[in-house]
């Protein structure tokens, strides 16, 4: 069968505008099964509109779109049961209890999990009978959640799931997303916590204005260990041509980029040589360092190096 | 705690399983909210206590005792407060919270969501004819029998509720969810008022000959018609059905699930 040997997700070449405005521009990107897979970025970078296109609710307008090799639109009807969707806020009537929503849910299933299971291990047994309109933001998100996984779903896309959770839910869902892909189950998550995509995800993609920046693991794109950064933020602007000098100083294994006109970084095996480099360099150009912190790469460096920009306002 | 068992196994309900479990919680929302059930039962049952208690002080010019003809009528404004008003708010919140857009991406298809409505809508239906038939039957209302009557009556429930079934979603599918709420109950007090609905179209003098076309006035012919004379309505029922057909057309055109 043609399906099962395709990858979870395949998007190719996609394009989606809303009037003027590109949402997607020619993104392409491959989620492989049981995996957890992240597509990170600022808000309003493509990922909603994406992961839509995937979920069957929006058309290509440009390139394809295949889930468990299936076309999200034309093979609809047989895509759907495979599949859980978990939305960004609401999907629900107003007055309907949250177990009543979830047993609603299941009974549309062949093969539902058992749902009091389910609410309980997702914290939803006090809110059961809670009309869906008084529950707090993160009940709903948990909700939201349950109904995504209650029919067993092979593929489960969910949109920001931890957005408006609590510090203890968010370490739950993130447990629970986990021990979902140790089943097999495909995870596609779209975030813009980095700390969310650098911990559960085993691959992350990073899309901004529409397109694809970088993928990799969070190990790949922060490049392992070895690496480290040095940020180094000075009380007055640097001297002209001191991203050059400083280069020239610390040697061809180490990246310097200027962050702004008073702080900068250093990127590369962080090692006490390197330190007492810089500080030398420092000392040689009459500069007075404000701060000098040593520091693993993270995901927020590595978006930031990309795109110039901070992944969250 | 034991391990959760989070092992795929994928598929939809049978389509059957998955209308009846749309239908009967649609339902069960409807009748859990107040207004809609103040909308259902409650006021239709007043309307026929005040319509008959006051046909009694007032010359109405009525071809029948008061309770005969005032029956079948509330019967079609409790059709229509079902089939257009309800259905037309309860859609314009589903698409404003999103509901509709969650049960898209589950396995239950488009013409499983349609027929669980039409599903709900027949449950409620059936019950507000037993509550007013029952109210009806104690004040000494005695309808006509006969397979005239049973035709006419089914002809007319089917008919009438597939066209205000079709304006009420095409209602819900043009407007904000506040403007659908306001939209449909103002159509609604327009047509009990003056659309031939409770009162025959005959009380209404020459306007008669205007208000017998709208939904309103056919549904209420069409039950008067084989409630009071135990007969089929071709014209009524031609007419119900010409609404339905521009109703279906115009959603078909306009409505977005979303």
């Amino acid at each position: 069968m043609v399906s099962d040997a395709a990858p979870a997700v395949a998007v190719d070449g996609l394009v989606m505008r809303y009037g003027e405005k590109v949402a997607v521009d020619e993104l392409s990107l491959t989620v492989e099964r049981g995996t957890i897979t992240a597509v990170l970025g600022p808000n309003g970078a493509g990922k909603t509109t994406t992961l839509e296109t995937c979920e069957g609710y929006r058309r290509p307008q440009r390139g394809t779109v295949r889930v468990l090799g299936l076309d999200p639109v034309a093979d609809r009807a047989d895509l759907l049961p495979r599949i859980g969707v978990m939305l960004q806020g609401s999907g629900a009537w107003s007055g309907v209890r949250a177990m009543e929503m979830l047993r609603h849910v299941a009974r549309l299933h062949a093969h539902p999990m058992d749902v009091d299971l389910l609410a309980e291990r997702l914290g939803l047994g006090e809110c059961g009978r809670t009309p869906y309109r008084r529950l707090s933001g993160g009940q709903q998100q948990r909700l939201g959640l349950a109904m995504a996984l209650v029919g067993r779903p092979e593929i489960v896309f969910v949109d920001e799931p931890t957005a408006g959770m609590d510090p203890q839910s968010r370490r739950t869902t993130w447990e629970l997303l986990g021990e979902l892909r140790d089943a097999g189950v495909t995870v596609v998550l779209t975030t813009h916590y980095m700390d969310e995509a650098e911990r559960l995800a085993d691959r992350i993609h990073i899309i901004d204005h529409g397109r694809l920046i970088a993928s990799g693991s969070p190990v790949q794109l922060t490049r392992g260990g070895t690496v480290a950064t040095i940020r180094l933020v000075v009380s007055r602007p640097f001297p002209a041509g001191a991203p050059d000098s400083l280069r020239a100083a610390l040697g061809e294994a180490i990246e310097v980029t200027l962050l702004d006109e008073v702080s900068l970084l250093v990127t590369g095996p962080a090692d006490a040589s390197t330190l007492a480099k810089v500080s030398g360099w420092c000392e040689a150009q009459g500069v007075l360092p404000e701060s000098l912190t040593l520091g693993q790469r993270t995901l927020e460096d590595v978006f930031l190096e990309l795109t110039g920009r901070e992944l969250q306002p | 705690m034991s391990a959760t068992d989070w092992t795929p196994r994928p598929g939809g309900a049978p389509w059957l399983s998955q209308v009846r479990a749309q239908a009967s919680m649609e339902a069960r929302l409807m009748l859990r909210n107040g207004e809609q059930l103040l909308l259902a039962v409650v006021i239709p049952v007043i309307v026929l206590v005040g319509a008959v208690k006051g046909a009694d002080r007032v010359d109405l010019d009525l071809t029948g005792r008061a309770i005969d003809v005032f029956t079948p009528g509330v019967l079609a404004l409790a059709v229509m407060s079902t089939a257009f008003t309800s259905l037309a708010i309860a859609t314009g919140f589903e698409r404003r919270y999103g509901v509709i857009k969650r049960l898209g991406s589950s396995p239950l298809p488009r013409s499983g969501l349609l027929a669980g409505k039409v599903g709900a809508l027949v449950a409620v239906e059936a019950l507000q004819v037993v509550v007013i038939s029952v109210a009806a039957l104690a004040m000494g209302w005695e309808p006509a029998g006969g397979p005239g009557a049973v035709a006419g009556v089914l002809l007319a429930v089917v008919l009438g509720t597939a066209a205000f079934a079709a304006l009420g979603l095409f209602l819900a599918g043009s407007l904000r969810a506040e403007a659908t709420l306001a939209a449909a109950n103002l159509v609604y007090l327009l047509l009990m008022a003056g659309g031939a609905v409770v009162l025959p179209a005959s009380a209404y003098g020459s306007f008669g000959e205007v208000v017998r076309w709208l939904p309103s006035g056919a549904l209420g012919g069409a039950m008067r018609d084989a409630l009071v004379d135990g007969v089929v309505a071709p014209v009524a029922l031609l007419t119900l059905l010409g609404w339905a057909v521009v109703g279906t057309v115009l959603t078909a055109r306009t409505f977005k699930w979303e």
